[in-house]
C-alpha cells in the first residue's frame, strides 16, 4: 500500500485544520447555508433524511487493518454500531453529528484517512480493480497510476468548481473490474508496439439520469503525459461544460453535444500547450510511487495444499464458500477472499462495527494487514495461504461474512434508497432484502448461477442498475412507490445498458417478476450459458412475454431448474 | 470604498465597475471619467480605451482569454468575473492568462468572491481579491488572509507554485 510521507500527512492535517475553521464559523453564523455546502460537500458531508452523512475516501479501494479498526471506532463512537461501503470506494456513515465531524476527521487522520473530495463538484476519489496486483489477467498495475492520480487530484486549485462531479476509474487487467466505461474519465492500461505503457482513456460515461457509456478520446497515451493529458480534459470541461442546468452538467452531455471528434480536438490543442510541462510524470516519482505495491513477503508454496483439498472434499459449506468467494492468485499456494457484505437481512454493502474489527483481525492473521473493497459492496483479503482457508472461513462465518454468494443473484449493488437518502423515489433495501429472500435456496442460488442484479432507488444510479444483468429502478408514480425493470446491461468489457421490459410494478411484485425471468432463463439457456448471455442471444422478447404474457403481474414459479 | 486584497494586503481600492447591459450594443456604451472595470465586449468594440490607462476589462466565463493575449502589455489590469462562487471557469481562465499568455500585470478576482475560495484563486494566478463589499468587516479580511496559506506544500502545479512536489523536493521512498 501507498506510505504517506511528511507531506502527505501534512496536506491531511492542514485539511482538517482549515474544515475545524469552517464549521465553527458556519456555526457562529459567518458562513451561509449555501456558502458552507460546497465546503461540507467537499469534506463529504451531505445533509441527508436523518442527519448528516459523511462520506468517506478508500483511495482506490486500498485500506490498512488500523484503518478498518478506526472506522469500528468510528461506527461505535459517533454513529449507530454501522457504516456502509459505497460502490465507488467509498464507506458512508449515516448518524454523525455535524459538530462532530471536525473532531471525527481529526481522528481519521491519525490514520491517514479522509473524506476529501468524496462529494461536490471536484474530481472524486480514484476507482481501480479490488484484485489489482494479484489477478491472474492483470497486464500492468493500475495502482501507482491511482496514487499520482490521487495526489495530482487533491485539493487541485483549478478544478474545484466543474459544471458537476467527476468521477476517474482505471483498470490494468484483461477483464475490467473497474467499470471504466460508466466514469467521466475511464482510463486503460495498455502498452505500445514498443512497449511502452501508457492508456487508452475513455471520456463522458456516466449513469445516472441520462446514461452513456464512454467514448474512446485516444488510443494511446505515455504514462509520462498521464496527467497532463487528463487536466487537458479537464480544462476543456470546466471552461465548456454545461452550467446552467445541474442535470446536464456532466462531462458526458459535452462530449455528446460536441460530438467526440470535435471534443478530441479542443483537448488536443489544450493537451498540445501542457504536454511536456512541469506536470509531466518522471521515472523517479514512478519508481517511488510504484515501491509502495511491491508484492508483499510471499511464502514459497506447493500449488497444492492436501489439507484443503481433504476439507474441500469432506465439508459441503466451505467447497461452496470456495467455489464463489475464492478466487484464484498470481502466485501458488494463494488465493483471494471475498468477504461478503450480502448476507439476507442485513442492506447490501453494511457493515457492523464488530464486522470491521474483525475484517481487521482477519487482514492481520492471513492477508498481511491488508484490506480491498469492492465496486460490488464486498470486501476482500487480496493474499491468503490456501492452507489457511478453511480457518478463515470458519472465522468469517461465525462473523456474518461468509454468505457463499459472491457473483449470484443475491450478492446485489444496492443504493441507500428511501430509507436514508433525500433524492429517493422507492425505498430499495427492502426490496433487496425481499428478492434475497425469495431466492434463499443455496442449490437454485448457485443453479442459477452469476447473476448481477442492480437496485437503485431513482434515476440518479447510485446502485448501478442499468449495467445490471437485471436492473431495478425505483420511480414515482403519483406519490407511489413502484419499480422499473431492466435486462441485459452489463458492466466490465462489454458493457451495455439494459433495456426496460415495461411498465413498472408495485414493491410486493417485484420478487415474482424477478422469478419468472429467472423460470425463463432456466427455460432457454444453454449449458453453461449466464443469465445476461442468454438475454442477449434470444433477446428479450421471451421474458417480456412471459412476464406480461396473461395480463397478469407475473406467472407463477413453473420449474426450480 | 471597497476593499481589495492586493498581494497579501488589504488596501482601499478606487475601481469602479460599469454593468454589462446585455441589451446595449458594447460599441455606444459611454465610459465615463474615472476608473473603470467594463465589460470585454466594450474593451473589444472600443480599441479607444487602451490608450486612456485607467479602463480595464472584465472578463465572464464565456469570454474567451486568448482574445485578450495580444492586448496584454495595454491592460492597467484584467479583472474576471464570478457571478456566483460555485461558478468555476475564472480558475482556468486566470491559470490561461498567466500561464499561456504570460500576463504578469494585476489579475484580480471579483463578483462573488469570498474567503474560502482565497487559497485556490490566488494560486490559480489571482494576486488581487475582491469580496462583494460590505461582505467582511476588516477583522475578518484580516483573518481570510491566513487561508492563504492553508496549504503549505501543495501536490500539483499551478500558476504560483510550477511545479509539481515531486518536482520541488526529493520526497523518500517512506
Ligand atoms: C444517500 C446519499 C446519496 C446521495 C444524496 C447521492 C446522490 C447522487 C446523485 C445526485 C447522483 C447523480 C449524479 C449525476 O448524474 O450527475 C449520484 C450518482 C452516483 N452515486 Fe450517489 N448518492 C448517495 C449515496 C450513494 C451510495 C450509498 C452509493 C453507492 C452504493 C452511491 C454511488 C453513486 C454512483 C456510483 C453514482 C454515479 C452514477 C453515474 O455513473 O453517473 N451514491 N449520487
Ligand atoms: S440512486 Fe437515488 S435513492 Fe439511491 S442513493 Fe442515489 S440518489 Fe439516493
Amino acid at each position: 500500500m501507498y506510505r504517506y510521507d511528511d507531506y502527505d500527512q501534512q496536506l491531511v492535517d492542514e485539511r482538517v485544520a482549515q474544515f475545524t475553521d469552517q464549521t465553527r464559523r458556519y456555526f457562529a453564523g459567518e458562513l451561509t447555508e449555501e456558502e458552507f455546502l460546497p465546503l461540507r460537500l467537499q469534506n463529504g458531508i451531505y445533509i441527508q433524511r436523518h442527519a448528516p452523512m459523511l462520506r468517506l475516501a478508500i483511495p482506490y479501494g486500498n485500506l490498512r487493518s488500523d484503518q478498518v479498526r478506526m472506522y469500528g471506532h468510528i461506527a461505535r463512537t459517533y454513529d449507530r454500531g454501522y457504516g456502509h461501503f459505497t460502490t465507488r470506494h467509498n464507506m458512508q456513515f449515516n448518524w454523525c453529528k455535524l459538530e462532530k465531524m471536525p473532531e471525527i476527521l481529526a481522528k481519521l487522520a491519525t490514520v491517514q484517512l479522509h473524506a476529501i473530495q468524496t462529494s461536490g463538484n471536484c474530481i472524486r476519489n480514484t476507482s481501480t480493480d479490488p484484485f489489482a496486483g494479484v489477478a491472474e489477467d492483470e497486464r500492468i498495475d493500475p495502482r501507482p497510476w491511482c496514487e499520482l492520480i490521487r495526489q495530482w487530484s487533491t485539493f487541485h486549485p483549478e478544478f474545484a468548481y466543474l459544471p458537476r462531479k467527476f468521477k476517474i476509474a482505471v483498470n490494468g487487467a484483461e477483464e475490467d473490474r473497474a467499470v471504466i466505461r460508466c466514469h467521466d474519465i475511464g482510463l486503460e492500461l495498455v502498452k505500445n508496439e514498443a512497449g511502452e505503457t501508457g492508456f487508452r482513456i475513455f471520456v463522458g460515461g456516466g449513469l445516472g439520469r441520462t446514461p452513456i457509456i464512454g467514448e474512446e478520446i485516444t488510443d494511446f497515451v505515455a504514462w509520462p503525459h498521464l496527467l497532463t493529458y487528463c487536466e487537458a480534459i479537464l480544462r476543456v470541461y470546466n471552461r465548456f461544460g454545461r452550467r446552467d442546468n445541474k442535470f446536464k452538467a456532466r462531462i458526458k452531455i459535452i462530449v455528446k453535444a460536441l460530438g467526440i471528434e470535435e471534443f478530441r480536438r479542443r483537448v488536443e490543442d489544450e493537451w498540445a500547450h501542457l504536454k511536456d510541462g512541469p506536470s509531466t510524470l518522471t521515472q523517479q516519482e514512478l519508481d517511488r510511487v510504484a515501491a509502495c505495491f511491491v508484492d508483499p513477503d510471499y511464502k514459497t508454496l506447493p500449488h497444492d495444499d492436501l489439507g484443503y483439498r481433504q476439507k474441500l472434499s469432506e465439508n459441503k459449506p466451505f467447497a461452496a464458500w470456495v467455489k464463489r468467494n475464492v478466487r484464484g492468485h498470481k502466485r501458488p499456494g494463494y488465493a483471494s477472499v471475498v468477504l461478503s457484505l450480502k448476507k439476507t437481512g442485513v442492506p447490501p454493502g453494511d457493515v457492523t462495527d464488530a464486522q470491521l474489527d474483525l475484517i481487521a483481525d482477519l487482514a492481520d492473521r492471513y492477508s498481511f494487514g491488508e484490506v480491498r473493497v469492492t465496486h460490488e459492496q464486498n470486501v476482500v483479503l487480496a493474499d491468503v495461504e490456501r492452507s489457511e482457508l478453511f480457518a478463515l472461513w470458519e472465522q468469517a462465518r461465525a462473523g456474518g461474512l461468509a454468505t457463499p454468494n459472491i457473483g449470484l443473484l443475491t450478492d446485489m449493488i444496492c443504493c441507500p434508497g428511501g430509507d436514508f437518502c433525500s433524492l429517493a423515489n422507492a425505498k430499495s433495501i427492502p426490496i433487496a432484502e425481499a428478492v434475497q429472500r425469495r431466492f434463499d435456496d443455496l442449490d437454485y442460488l448457485h443453479d442459477i448461477g452469476e447473476l448481477e442484479l442492480n437496485i437503485s432507488g431513482c434515476m440518479n444510479a447510485c446502485g448501478h442498475h442499468h449495467v445490471g444483468h437485471i436492473g431495478i429502478l425505483g420511480v414515482d408514480k403519483n406519490g407511489e412507490e413502484w419499480y422499473q425493470i431492466t435486462i441485459g446491461g452489463r458492466q466490465g468489457n462489454l458493457t451495455s445498458l439494459g433495456k426496460v421490459i415495461g411498465r413498472s410494478f408495485a414493491a410486493a411484485d417485484v420478487p415474482d417478476v424477478i422469478e419468472t425471468l429467472i423460470d425463463t432463463y432456466v427455460a432457454h439457456r444453454h449449458e453453461g450459458e449466464r443469465f445476461v448471455d442468454t438475454v442477449h442471444r434470444i433477446g428479450a422478447d421471451p421474458f417480456k412475454q412471459a412476464v406480461y404474457g396473461d395480463g397478469t403481474p407475473a406467472q407463477r414459479k413453473v420449474a426450480n431448474g | 470604498m471597497a476593499k481589495l486584497i492586493k498581494n497579501q494586503q488589504i488596501i482601499d481600492d478606487a475601481w469602479q465597475l460599469l454593468a454589462d447591459e446585455a441589451d446595449t450594443d458594447p460599441a455606444t456604451v459611454t465610459v465615463p471619467a474615472g476608473h473603470w472595470l467594463v465589460p470585454f465586449a466594450v474593451w473589444q468594440a472600443q480599441p479607444a480605451l487602451a490608450a486612456r490607462g485607467d479602463v480595464a476589462p472584465v472578463l465572464k466565463g464565456t469570454d474567451d482569454p486568448a482574445e485578450l493575449a495580444g492586448q496584454l502589455d495595454a491592460v492597467p489590469l484584467v479583472a474576471v468575473d464570478f457571478p456566483r462562487f460555485s461558478d468555476g471557469r475564472g480558475y482556468s481562465t486566470a491559470t490561461l492568462l498567466r500561464s499561456r499568455y504570460g500576463y504578469g500585470g494585476e489579475l484580480r478576482a471579483i463578483g462573488d468572491v469570498l474567503r474560502d475560495q482565497f487559497n485556490y484563486l490566488s494560486r490559480c494566478g489571482f494576486d488581487a481579491l475582491q469580496p462583494p463589499l460590505g461582505k467582511y468587516t476588516d477583522a475578518q479580511l484580516e483573518a481570510a488572509l491566513a487561508s492563504l496559506k492553508d496549504f503549505t506544500d501543495p501536490y500539483q502545479a499551478s500558476v504560483t507554485v510550477r511545479e509539481p512536489l515531486f518536482r520541488r523536493h526529493a520526497r523518500s521512498a517512506a
